[in-house]
């Protein structure tokens, strides 16, 4: 849409602007602030310089934490994304069938994320949960808080439970936004059904997709509530993700300076990765002409 | 030639429709299973929070032999627990009331005007929805206690703003722009001042889109726990940090625990279907 040309549009977005100010620009300010200072208590502080950063680039915590959070964040996406079309592909196009898979699978996006985490708790026990008991008697050693394994898989296939959803409705979506005309034309064609995904299906879908997937990104990258319900960060610091780690610092130890240097540069990471995702999204929807 | 082309016609004509008949079968089977793995865990949590402690920790059933509603008649009766529902209510709404009436003058400018660093703008919005809230429990913590609002309502629902601003006017931005321009200059050109024009005309246009970014918000803010939690301690105390101090005190009242778990899935499931035509839209910040 053609869009004019008005300076006093600021005052419409100005409330928006005092808010978010408000709510972001001040304690980002307060992060920025005590990552360059040193505190022995009683409120007094001293400058640090970027000291707590060069500790922290040269401290192997952050470089755990950061690897296991990079692994975590690729796998969530290599199955989920996929799985999420698949499943697309194969939802009833209209009526009552398909309003009834829409309802259900959203069902568990709109679950607290605490509750996400205990209802996969009670479900992986090996006494009272029905996964953990059926892995049991199958003879599978399973015990999500002191297995390495079991934990990453629980808490793996956690999150393609939670998520898969969004995946498969947002393709969903951009599937339903393809004109029929496309399919008749392909079966004059006689293309099989492989060729009508590659060709028309998937270049339909890319725009949706990018977003689905800076999405799941960007959430799967700040994961905290989930994991620290069900595996605590543990066995050890197998699951201490990111997040985990952050607010053991901050809010355990109160390891002020270290904190802020750490959440910084955690956030540095999330924007440079999102930019490169919204640039690339920004030009897909130029390119379509949308 | 024309017999030739009579008698092969039927034949492939059944042929496409057995065709096309395994095809449907076979994604009603992936969708059957794909719903079963998602409806499995949930269902478990029903079934747990309809038995008895004894019957979870003593036997393993699929189904409650020993049906009781004992678990959801602790959590309605007992204060300390449905005042965690209360408390979830009431900074949930507030966040929602402040969002949108924030959110709805902004998204009406970024779909209408170009103005300077509007892009900027727009992508800094987006960049506080990428905010990692562990970045910002502890300085958020620290500013309401300072300013004396910790363990108020008001605190979480200023503080859930950081994302569910950002989101309103993404979803808003998103149904503005189906509105076509020139209903806009129509009403000018009749004498509609802006404000009246706003209210009376443009809102119940984009209702829909309003109702849709009200479910998100409240949606959003009702399943985050990190920053609620940390902002509150007695008074304004979330029901999804009621459950974990539970958990780790007693530890053994997974009925209840179940119970109070089903009782938070309730809100969402209940508007689910009025939205469910929109909920990609909502999910992906109205880019769909």
């Amino acid at each position: 849409m053609e869009k004019t040309v008005n300076q006093k549009a600021w005052f419409l977005v100005l409330p928006v602007l005092v808010l978010v100010a408000f709510s972001a620009v001040i304690p980002l300010m307060t992060v920025v602030n005590y990552s360059v200072q040193d505190t022995f208590g009683n409120n007094q502080f001293f400058w640090a310089g970027l000291e707590w950063f060069d500790e922290l680039l040269h401290s192997d915590r952050m470089w755990n934490a950061l690897g296991r959070q990079m692994v975590f964040s690729a796998i969530i996406l290599a199955i989920e994304v996929p799985l999420g079309i698949f499943v697309a592909l194969n939802m009833p196009k209209k009526g009552f069938w398909a309003s009834f898979c829409l309802v259900l699978m959203s069902l568990p996006l709109l679950i607290p994320w605490n509750v996400v985490g205990t209802i996969w708790q009670i479900f992986g026990r090996v006494d009272i949960g029905l996964l953990g008991y059926t892995l049991d008697a199958m003879g599978i050693d399973y015990n999500y808080t002191q297995g390495f394994i079991a934990a990453w898989t629980t808490l793996i296939v956690m999150d393609v439970w939670h998520w898969t959803s969004l995946v498969a409705l947002l393709a969903y979506a951009g599937l339903q936004s393809i004109p029929d005309a496309y399919y008749q034309a392909a079966k004059i064609d006689q293309a099989s059904r492989w060729a009508v995904f590659r060709y028309i299906e998937l270049p339909k879908i890319t725009g949706v997709l990018m977003i689905a997937i800076l999405l799941r990104f960007m959430d799967s990258f700040m994961i905290y509530t989930e994991p620290f319900v069900v595996t605590g960060g543990g066995p050890g610091n197998a699951t201490t993700f990111l997040s985990i780690d952050l607010v053991k610092m901050a809010l355990g130890q109160f390891d002020l300076g270290p904190a802020a240097a750490f959440s910084l540069m955690y956030f540095l990471v999330i924007l440079l990765i999102s930019w490169v995702f919204y640039t690339v999204m920004v030009n897909l929807e130029k390119r379509d002409g949308v | 030639m024309t017999d030739a082309t009579t008698t092969t016609l039927p034949g492939n004509l059944t042929a496409q429709g057995t065709k096309k008949r395994a095809k449907v079968k076979g994604s009603a089977i992936v969708m059957g299973l794909y719903l079963l793995f998602l409806l499995l865990p949930i269902y478990w949590l029903v079934n747990m929070s309809l038995k008895t402690n004894t019957e979870i920790l003593g036997t393993f059933s699929l189904y409650p032999h020993d049906l009781t509603f004992a678990n959801y008649i602790t959590i309605l009766t007992d204060e300390s627990w449905y005042m965690g529902y209360v408390n979830s209510l009431i900074y949930v709404v507030m966040n929602m009331v402040i969002s949108l009436s924030v959110a709805l003058p902004a998204a009406y400018a970024f779909s209408r005007y170009s103005f300077m660093g509007d892009k900027h703008l727009f992508f800094w919005l987006l960049t506080n929805r990428m905010a990692p809230p562990a970045v910002f429990a502890l300085p958020f913590f620290q500013l309401y206690s300072s300013v004396g609002l910790f363990d108020t309502h008001i605190a979480v629902a200023l503080a859930h703003c950081l994302f569910n601003v950002p989101l309103a006017v993404w979803i808003l931005e998103g149904f503005m722009r189906g509105v076509p321009k020139e209903i806009d200059e129509t009403a000018y050109i009749d004498g509609y001042s802006f404000p009246r024009f706003f209210i009376k005309i443009f809102l119940p246009l984009i209702a829909s889109g309003i109702g849709v970014a009200a479910f998100f918000c409240f949606m959003f803010s009702w399943v985050e726990l990190l920053l609620s939690r940390t902002l509150t301690s007695v008074n304004a105390k979330p029901i999804a940090a009621t459950m974990t101090r539970t958990v780790s005190a007693s530890g053994l009242d997974w009925g209840v625990l179940a119970a109070a778990g089903v009782l938070t899935i309730v809100p969402g499931a209940l508007v689910i279907y009025f939205v469910r035509n929109y909920i990609a839209k909502g999910f992906a910040l109205g880019r769909v």
